[in-house]
């Protein structure tokens, strides 16, 4: 048997070549032959176009409804985390006890990067490397949570140890829980990357397939014409027709879709992410300023960091304001509802420096009640209130950001949704139009073999 | 917070030498450990600082006087450093005579104090009332009331980092640095002390329950010490290590952090210092005896030499009486309980 086999197909493959032959050899026979090939490459040419548009328009859907929620949900944990971290400094500097507010502000920061890293986790097909992070986060969290907490009893025990507890917590929070959170949230947007780049690339195979389509249909009638002189063939025209039309449908709506997808990424993700790196990047700034005041003048790696995350948000001191991110989100912005509030940041940059100069002469001054008042609020050591605190400053920068990044958010949904939208209706357009320029060229065809009997 | 660790591999008879020696380390074996113990021995001889030193080969030498002749030999260096440093905690004699520097108190109204606020008992902010108190911090209230006469005079407190402490007293943007300042001869080139109101030394710290460190010898074996980047501590460990990790933290507080978190065995620092750790956490006690002697003073600048006699003068008033001593009522306030058996201030000392 096993012998037999390559030598039946070998039989059978040339019983088929000599059938084809003897049926070129008489004009019904190469009709037909036109005829199956033309059947052929129209449905194929309808098969990939649906093929091809349905993949693009899984990965258009896939950045709305999927890598785009996912990456802002690794931002929020970042952010949450950056939050929860700063606020606690914050409330290390009111005294003994926290006030009430920051403790939930707080407590809300971290049930939020809880609840999203689970969710995160559960819902990622995504690769190792973030799986990793995951696990990470989900480790890490409750050991930082216990550090805290270690240090906020025995901060109301007026021990200095919970100030070095603070600092430890810190450590662990900007050494180990936000690179991670950082990790994650560009592993999600290099995957929105890759989504774009899916729905973006140009389908040249389909193209060349319908080219070639076109070509043949042109062919066929132009050989028709040569033997009957009939100018027009009724069915292959309209098969004609049919895979022009989808042909032009394709390149119609795929560069549409396209130029929605760049506009939704240039206008929407790619701001979005510059203005949450700029949103952490002020947490982590007034993290440090609280930090500065909380380890009371052990050394100034706090205030140098400060000022490094300052100049990474703003620019250099000297340097003509705005620079660093917020100059590349100005940049970012296409309308002039994207570019008023982060604005607004800037100039609460600006402000919130200067503020921080008037608390930071008064630490090294060695008012150390005034520079807490400066930075927090409160009444400083003459018993006046300040009603120009640092943290108010901080507080409108946070704002405007976040003000600027739901703007974003909408400004990215609409495109998106837009280019999705571009894309509806085609693959199942392609199969009915390819259906229809076979059924035509079978038609038209089938007409001129009649002639023959 | 996470120091560099160094594996410490020397077992104990050779440490003494190794430290002394301060040359290759597996080199100094058999006659080599020996010849070299001699030559350091000839230098001590040399410093007339520790004569018991001699006569001992690192095999014979026992556990306790072995720890004397590491820290004598650092005497002898630095003895042989500077010949005219025998005694740096030697100050000028106390007068109340009013000069320039303490004109420039008086004229200005408040006294400018170069402070700690993490050192607990000694210079720390209370949380609760945002007050900066401790033993430090009485001394520098008994000092104020004397300059500016009157019982409630105005101090500002500055908190100045460790590393700032001489550059803050030279620029005269304090007028004196009162924060567990140890006093030693590099540090009288370039600053003046008071005559010593404290002495301390450096001892292990470690948890009262489950473990099997039993002071500052072999039983540090494979355990883990942490002390503060650039103490004295530090030298300590290095030159002696016991077979000990060391791991290093910004700040002494910082190896409390550690011990009670379990990612160190033991913390060597001050014992005035570590008295404060064991204050905060009753788990930890003190072990051993005090490796080092550390006398304590008040640093001003090398040019207020008026005063530091007045503050010399002072501390005169303040440690007079004996039991009912104003320095031993601070010091039953804030030290006695964790750093008892001190029986009083120490000895001034001064050089002319």
């Amino acid at each position: 048997m096993a012998a037999k086999t390559p030598a039946s197909l070998r039989t059978a493959w040339a019983e088929a070549a000599d059938r084809i032959r003897a049926a070129s050899s008489t004009e019904p026979g190469r009709l037909r032959i036109i005829g199956a090939a033309l059947v052929t490459l129209i449905l194929a040419f309808g098969a990939v176009t649906a093929w091809q548009i349905a993949e693009r328009s899984s990965a258009a859907q896939s950045v709305t409804s999927s890598s785009e929620p996912l990456s802002v949900d690794a931002a929020e944990i970042y952010r949450s985390l950056a939050d929860a971290n700063t606020t606690e400094a914050g409330g290390f500097l009111a005294g003994g006890v926290e006030p009430s507010a920051v403790r939930r502000r707080y407590q809300n920061d971290i049930n939020t990067a809880a609840q999203l890293i689970a969710e995160a986790a559960a819902n990622s097909q995504g690769s190792s490397a973030g799986q990793n992070q995951m696990q990470l986060l989900g480790n890490q969290l409750p050991v930082y949570n216990g550090l805290v907490e270690t240090a906020r009893a025995d901060n109301r025990q007026g021990l200095p140890l919970g100030g070095a507890y603070l600092r430890y917590a810190n450590e662990q929070m900007s050494g180990t829980l936000l690179p991670a959170a950082q990790k994650l949230y560009q592993l999600q947007t290099g995957r929105l990357r890759q989504d774009y780049s899916s729905a973006e690339s140009l389908p040249w195979g389909t193209w060349a397939l319908g080219a070639l389509v076109l070509g043949a249909l042109v062919w066929a009638q132009r050989r028709t014409y040569r033997r009957t002189h009939r100018v027009f063939n009724p069915g292959m025209l309209a098969g004609t027709v049919a895979v022009g039309v989808l042909l032009l449908w394709l390149v119609v709506a795929h560069t549409v879709a396209r130029e929605d997808l760049a506009d939704s990424w240039d206008h929407g993700a790619k701001s979005m992410q510059v203005l949450n790196q700029a949103r952490i990047d002020s947490l982590q700034a007034r993290g440090n300023e609280n930090l500065t005041l909380v380890a009371r003048g052990t050394d100034t790696s706090y205030e140098d960091s400060y000022q490094q995350e300052m100049a990474t948000l703003d620019g250099p001191r000297s340097g003509t304001a705005p620079g660093g991110l917020l100059a590349q989100a100005l940049s970012l912005a296409d309308d002039s509802a994207g570019r008023s509030p982060v604005q607004a940041a800037v100039d609460d940059v600006v402000q919130w420096r200067s503020r921080h100069d008037v608390a930071n002469r008064a630490d090294t001054a060695g008012d150390y009640d005034t520079a807490v008042a400066d930075v927090i609020g409160g009444t400083d050591t003459s018993g006046m209130r300040v009603t120009a605190a640092s943290g108010q400053s901080f507080d409108s920068v946070d704002s405007s950001l976040q003000r600027a990044i739901t703007h974003e958010g909408i400004e990215f949904q609409q495109a998106s949704g837009d280019g999705r939208k571009a894309l509806t209706g085609l693959s199942v357009g392609a199969a009915v139009l390819a259906l229809l320029g076979a059924a035509g060229s079978v038609l038209g065809i089938g007409r001129r073999l009649s002639e023959y009997r | 917070m996470n120091g560099q660790s160094v594996q410490g591999r020397e077992p104990m008879s050779r440490t003494g030498a190794n430290g002394a020696g301060r040359s290759g380390r597996s080199s100094l074996r058999g006659w080599g450990g020996v010849s070299a113990m001699v030559a350091v021995c000839l230098l001590a001889l040399a410093a007339v600082v520790v004569p018991l030193l001699c006569g001992s080969v690192p095999d014979e030498v026992g556990r306790g006087a072995l720890l004397q002749t590491g820290s004598g030999l650092a005497h002898a260096r630095q003895a042989a450093a500077d010949d005219s440093c025998t005694n740096p905690a030697a100050s000028l004699r106390p007068s109340d005579a009013t000069g320039p520097a303490v004109q420039r108190i008086k004229n200005r109204g408040y006294l400018i104090v170069g402070v700690d606020q993490n050192s607990y008992l000694w210079g720390y902010r209370d949380p609760g009332s945002g007050q900066i108190i401790g033993f430090d911090i009485d001394l520098v209230r008994a000092i104020a009331s004397n300059i500016l006469n009157t019982s409630t005079p105005k101090i500002v407190f500055k908190t100045v980092p460790t590393n700032q402490r001489i550059p803050a007293i030279q620029s005269h943007e304090v007028d004196m640095v009162v924060r567990t300042m140890t006093i030693n001869c590099d540090r009288i080139k370039q600053v003046a002390f008071s005559t010593a109101y404290f002495e301390a030394g450096q001892q292990l710290l470690v948890p009262r329950i489950g473990t099997t460190i039993t002071g500052f010898d072999d039983s540090l074996t494979g355990k883990r010490v942490c002390t503060a980047a650039g103490s004295t501590g530090e030298v300590q460990l290095q030159r002696e290590p016991h077979g000990s990790r060391i791991v290093l933290a910004a700040n002494q507080l910082d190896c409390l952090v550690l011990l009670q978190l379990g990612q160190v065995d033991a913390v060597l620092t001050d014992n005035a210092l570590a008295a404060g750790q064991a204050a905060q956490d009753p788990q930890v006690h003190l072990i051993g005896e005090p490796l080092t002697h550390e006398p304590y003073g008040v640093a001003m600048n090398l040019a207020d030499t008026d005063l530091v006699r007045r503050v010399n003068m002072v501390l005169q008033q303040y440690t007079k009486g004996g039991v009912n001593s104003q320095w031993m009522q601070a010091y039953n306030k804030w030290l006695a309980h964790n750093l008892p058996g001190v029986s009083g201030p120490p000895t001034p000392l001064y050089k002319d």
